[in-house]
């Protein structure tokens, strides 16, 4: 596969896939004298579901970070639809439709479960803090309109029965699909999943998969993700980034990364030098 | 069971975002409101207005104020006594700069000064919180105080250091000064309380009140899903201070009418404004209200109870009501940080299903 084409490619499954959205160039991070990400490059392609795996410590976490804006890189830089990035804030950065899930799930816990979908639609709720104080007219017209397009997400996750429960007393599978209903209500055009299936049972898991895959399929959102199950990532990705102690050491299909020496030699612990 | 929600259904949106979506609620908040306005006002005299509805009334906006800042967002406070201060000099200053502008307009603009001065004391947010944000808060407070005792300009140099609010008037009656008819300084109050309750309310159920909460829960994820914590943040204090500012002129104009900054607006004022949010309930309009009207009462109770009924002496009741107070804010600190506004949630909860708890 070229990857750096620009034409759209179709798959064995029938999904578009377009030119490059984001392209990490380069990217160098250090904390102190820890290096976690050393001189990696690769890109992310329209449509396409990208997954980044590595055993614990890889890195994984902090490129997403990376991208999110939440670490900023000592060197490299990152390129988004066409631009390169100027150092931006993370909710710059989600401001530009890059929405994501965290490893450690990081909902609100104090608010219901609607509310939490609801702070996902940040970008596209625009009224001023006076027309709300006023609430009725565009306040409520707005709430209202965004109201019915998470309504759309809530059902389509399956969440609708959980609507009003305070997210603290969620079981965590739920959580995790809330999380995911969340960076959905921002319609963005690339997500984010930090390990989404982490934790979960088989049947969570499935389900999980499902959504991923109808998310991509149905609204044509951009995928990366990181997992660490591998059965999960071959069937699910279309391409796959490897990563160990911050370097890159696989980039390809799922069968090319498979059948790659150095990811089995990692994956399988064969002693660094 | 004439308390209940079923066959209320709701068919949109809009219905589902109501304040009240309960119609029992809704009616309930409606003869409270006929009450307040339209037979309240007959009924008062002179000892209820001043010992229990003004002092309810103009504590409810403070505490609204800080349970945005506190409750809402989770920032902080302990200065609350010095923005109130603000309030009541701005209003001060207006009412004697402006005598031909109404007093409404001056409470207002209180407001809007109190809000950038309280922004400005808020932009130290950014940088530190909890602990250290409430020790810094502390310092504002201190630092207004000694700000409006010392610098003659905001008194207009009066020989007593006091600020004393001239008579104005609202449609020719006045609702300032030694003359006016308690039911005129009460409705006063309760129109900026209801319109204080009615925009906190509306701020809190939308996108304003959500990124508060975000940033209250969990401050690095809601940056990262797109809400900017310096404006988050300081737009908070900006409607916290403007509530708080409205309290302190209508606290100094209304209520008091002569005021010494340090005895009216101590740091005692800052925790006990901060106690009625606790015991009424971090994070609710409702519990801002309840926990005024708790702490406006109780010493009331307990003086006439006590003193009047009983015949204790004075400071015995007095110690009594701290140590009520005290032990209370630990209870509510400890088992339920959504204070009486939740007690009452339950208890309607309960209602709600009763007799059939299944
Ligand atoms: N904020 C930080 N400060 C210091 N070191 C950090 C920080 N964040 C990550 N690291 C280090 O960077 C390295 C990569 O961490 P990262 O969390 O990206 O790994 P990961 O691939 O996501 O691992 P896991 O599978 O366990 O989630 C680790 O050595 C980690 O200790
Ligand atoms: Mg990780």
């Amino acid at each position: 596969m070229n990857d750096m084409s620009a034409e759209t490619t179709v798959t064995a499954d029938g999904r578009k896939i377009g030119g490059v959205v984001m392209e990490m160039k380069n990217i160098t991070l250090r904390f102190g004298g820890v290096v976690a990400i050393k001189d990696i490059s690769f890109d992310i392609r329209e449509g396409e579901i990208r997954a980044i795996i590595g055993p614990n410590g890889a890195g994984k976490s902090s490129m997403l970070n990376v991208i999110s804006g939440f670490y900023h890189p000592q060197e490299g830089e990152v390129w988004y639809k066409g631009q390169k990035r100027p150092p931006m804030k993370p909710y710059q950065v989600a401001q530009q439709g890059i929405a994501r899930t965290f490893q450690n799930i990081a909902l609100f816990e104090g608010m219901s479960v609607l509310d939490n979908v609801m702070t996902g639609r940040i970008r596209q709720m625009k009224t001023g803090l006076l027309a709300q104080a006023l609430w009725k007219g565009r306040a409520e017209a707005e709430e209202v309109e965004n109201r019915a397009a998470v309504e759309k997400i809530i059902d389509f996750l399956e969440i609708q029965h959980i609507r009003k429960t305070p997210v603290s007393r969620l079981p965590y599978g739920l959580k995790k699909r809330v999380e995911l209903a969340r960076a959905l209500a921002a319609e963005p055009s690339i997500l984010l999943l930090d390990e989404p299936m982490a934790g979960m049972n088989v049947e969570e898991k499935e389900d999980m998969s499902r959504f991923i895959l109808d998310v991509n399929d149905e609204f044509g959102t951009t995928i990366a993700l990181i997992e660490h199950d591998m059965g999960v990532v071959m069937d699910l990705s279309d391409r796959v980034v490897v990563m160990d102690y911050g370097k890159k050491i696989g980039d390809g299909t799922p069968d090319e990364v498979r059948s790659n020496q150095a990811v089995i030699d990692a994956y399988l612990g064969v002693a660094h030098d | 069971m004439f308390y209940r929600e079923a066959g209320d259904f709701k068919t949109s949106y809009v219905d589902d975002n109501q304040t009240f979506p309960i119609k029992f609620d809704r009616y309930r908040y409606y003869v409270v409101l006929v009450a307040a306005f339209a037979v309240i006002p007959f009924l008062l005299n002179d000892y209820w207005v001043n010992a229990v509805f003004l002092p309810f009334l103009i504590y409810s906006i403070a505490a609204i104020g800080l349970n945005i800042l506190v409750g809402y967002c989770g920032q902080v406070s302990l200065g609350t006594g010095g923005f109130m201060a603000v309030g009541a000099y701005a209003c001060y200053k207006l009412m004697v700069a402006f005598p031909e502008i109404s007093i409404f307009f001056h409470v207002i603009i209180s407001g809007g000064i109190t809000a950038l001065v309280c922004v400005l004391f808020g932009l130290p947010s950014l940088r530190i919180k909890g602990f250290y944000l409430a020790v810094a808060t502390l310092a504002a407070q201190f630092f207004l105080v000694w700000l409006f005792n010392r610098v003659g300009w905001f008194y207009n140099y009066s020989a007593s250091g006091q600020i004393n609010a001239p008579e104005r008037t609202v449609f020719g009656i006045a609702v300032t000064g030694a003359q006016n008819p308690p039911w005129s300084a009460y409705l006063f109050c309760l129109v900026f309380t209801v319109a204080c309750a009615i925009i906190a309310r509306n701020l809190t159920r939308g996108m304003a009140g959500r990124k508060w909460m975000a940033i209250r829960d969990m401050d690095i994820a809601a940056e990262i899903i797109g809400v900017n914590p310096l404006k988050a943040k300081l737009t908070a204090f900006a409607v916290s201070g403007f509530f708080v500012g409205i309290s302190g002129a209508l606290f100094f104009s209304v209520y008091l009418g002569a005021v010494e900054v340090g005895e009216a607006f101590g740091i005692n004022k800052s925790f006990l404004v901060l106690f009625m949010v606790i015991i009424g309930g971090l994070g609710s309009i409702f519990g801002s209200f309840a926990g005024a009207a708790f702490l406006v009462l109780l010493p009331v109770l307990l003086k006439n109870v006590l003193v009047g009924g009983l015949g204790w002496p004075t400071d015995l009741a007095a110690h009594l009501e701290f140590m009520i107070v005290g032990s209370l804010i630990i209870v509510f600190l400890i088992a339920e940080p959504h204070g009486l506004a939740q007690l009452w949630r339950v208890a309607k909860e309960k209602l709600r299903l009763w007799p059939f708890p299944h």
